[in-house]
């Protein structure tokens, strides 16, 4: 893909945006917008036309809300009513919209939204209205999930390209659901996931607590997953998973039989569906990367075997937290990369994470870092 | 006829048009909750940032009937005099 990068960078206060120039080295940043906010979630729709930011921001005095912008954050519209909120019959309240994912081009207006507590919400006007997915509400699962340390939150939604009745949801802590008509039904889909928290060493069913997950659609069996404990992959839709990450590091000596590496966010190449990328932190208990060293691991063959990326990432002294939604790349040729930190700097890489540079320093506390091309 | 004046902090009264202070006649015998309510048919926008959709007053949000928080009282059920002054704040919650 051509044109120029665009990146939405969601912080604990505000949320900025970021136009990096065509070497994508240098960065102009706009913000910050919802000033005092936490944006977890933020999404560019550019189907049918449009340029729309849609950003779910939460004040922690006045509550969360879906706001979006048609003029790349000129201007925000959050509707008097709020576009998001649950049907008086859950005797639920919306806390955090932790996910926003357009649907495909064969669908231009339809947007799903991820939200603590967990559920997934639909919308069919491009964002401005959404309903409760009743399906996965009413799961017989959902009572017995548990929260997670960022709340109880279904925080990742991976479509289908080829078929809008397949999505994919990740829930902390309930694992990953799919459903394959359209949201009416759904499946835990959670076999090989170990849970080194529960007392049974035999994966359960459901309750795992997947951090990401991230899918190719040019190779549309595969699936990837970051779990609290271990990389996984999937080469069935989800039906089985294997632990990919053992060659990775974390804390040594070893904290014990637990999968490799701990960490959050993971990563598909936009054009390489054997190429994923991971930022291992040392354990559960040290959220930090390893040994004091920034370093992003890329593997080439899907996650078989794993390199270490850091020319141009802080190698001393640094303790970074790259949390769940805050790493992604730019659909550009070659690929860029982007992840934000909890000491809110923003590093940017223009060559696959063969080489990186620091982009915007001193933000808030990164949460989210979505990047896209214009 | 209860006749009430709500105090709004500067980032609520941006939501009511601006007006730091509004004048409203209630019902005889109204609670806060009538009030809230009637926030919410006519600007939903600040309504919404005081209750969550479960009707509940937010937790980093004060409801002060004359003195008194609604939450040392009988919340939502607090009863309105006439020309009693409510007045709504964000609480001092924050930390970094």
């Amino acid at each position: 893909m051509t044109g120029h990068a665009i990146v939405l960078v969601g912080t604990t206060k505000g949320a900025f945006v970021l136009r990096p120039d065509a070497s994508r080295t240098e960065v102009n940043i706009d913000g910050p917008h919802f000033a005092g906010d936490e944006v977890y979630s933020m999404a560019l729709d550019t189907r049918a036309g449009r340029q729309r930011i849609l950003a779910g921001r939460l004040s922690m005095h006045f509550g969360p809300g879906i706001a979006w912008s048609d003029d790349l954050g000129a201007n925000w519209i959050d509707p008097p009513e709020g576009a998001i909120a649950f049907p008086p019959d859950t005797d639920a309240a919306l806390q955090r919209v932790w996910q926003i994912e357009p649907a495909g081009d064969g669908e231009p207006d339809v947007i799903y939204a991820g939200v603590e507590p967990a559920a997934l919400f639909r919308s069919t006007d491009a964002g401005e209205s959404f309903d409760l997915v009743r399906g996965l509400w009413d799961h017989p699962h959902r009572p017995l999930w548990n929260p997670g340390g960022g709340g109880l939150c279904l925080h990742t939604i991976v479509r289908d390209h080829a078929d809008p009745q397949t999505v994919w949801t990740a829930i902390s802590s309930g694992g990953v659901y799919r459903t394959t008509d359209g949201g009416e039904t759904w499946e835990a889909r959670n076999r090989g996931i170990r849970t080194p928290f529960a007392p049974d060493p035999e994966p359960p069913e459901y309750g795992q607590c997947v951090h990401k997950m991230a899918r190719h659609p040019g190779r549309p069996e595969r699936l990837y997953l970051q779990h609290h404990w271990g990389t996984y992959r999937s080469d069935d839709r989800g039906d089985t998973w294997v632990s990919v990450g053992e060659s990775m590091p974390a804390d040594a000596p070893p904290v014990g039989s637990e999968p490799r590496p701990f960490g959050f966010p993971i990563v598909v190449h936009p054009h390489d569906p054997d190429t994923v990328y991971v930022i291992p932190l040392s354990s559960d208990m040290h959220r930090w990367t390893v040994d004091g060293r920034c370093r992003v691991f890329r593997s080439r063959d899907g996650g078989d075997t794993w390199e270490g990326l850091s020319d141009g990432l802080p190698q001393e002294h640094a303790y970074l937290t790259v949390l769940r939604d805050a790493f992604c790349a730019d659909p550009l040729e070659p690929a860029g990369l982007w992840f934000g930190t909890r000491t809110g700097d923003v590093f940017a890489s223009a060559d696959e994470g063969d080489t990186w540079q620091s982009v915007a320093r001193h933000l808030p506390p990164v949460v989210c870092v979505k990047a896209y091309a214009l | 006829m209860t006749h009430v004046r709500v105090r709004l902090a500067p980032v609520l009264a941006a939501l009511a048009g601006g007006e730091p202070r509004l004048d409203l006649d209630l019902e005889g015998g109204a609670t806060v909750g009538d009030l809230l309510a009637f926030l919410g048919d006519g600007l939903p926008a600040l309504a919404r940032r005081v209750r969550d959709e479960r009707g509940e007053v937010r937790r980093h949000v004060n409801v002060f009937v004359g003195p008194d928080n609604i939450r040392d009282r009988d919340g939502l059920a607090t009863p309105l005099s006439d020309g009693v002054e409510v007045t709504i704040l964000p609480a001092i919650s924050g930390g970094g």
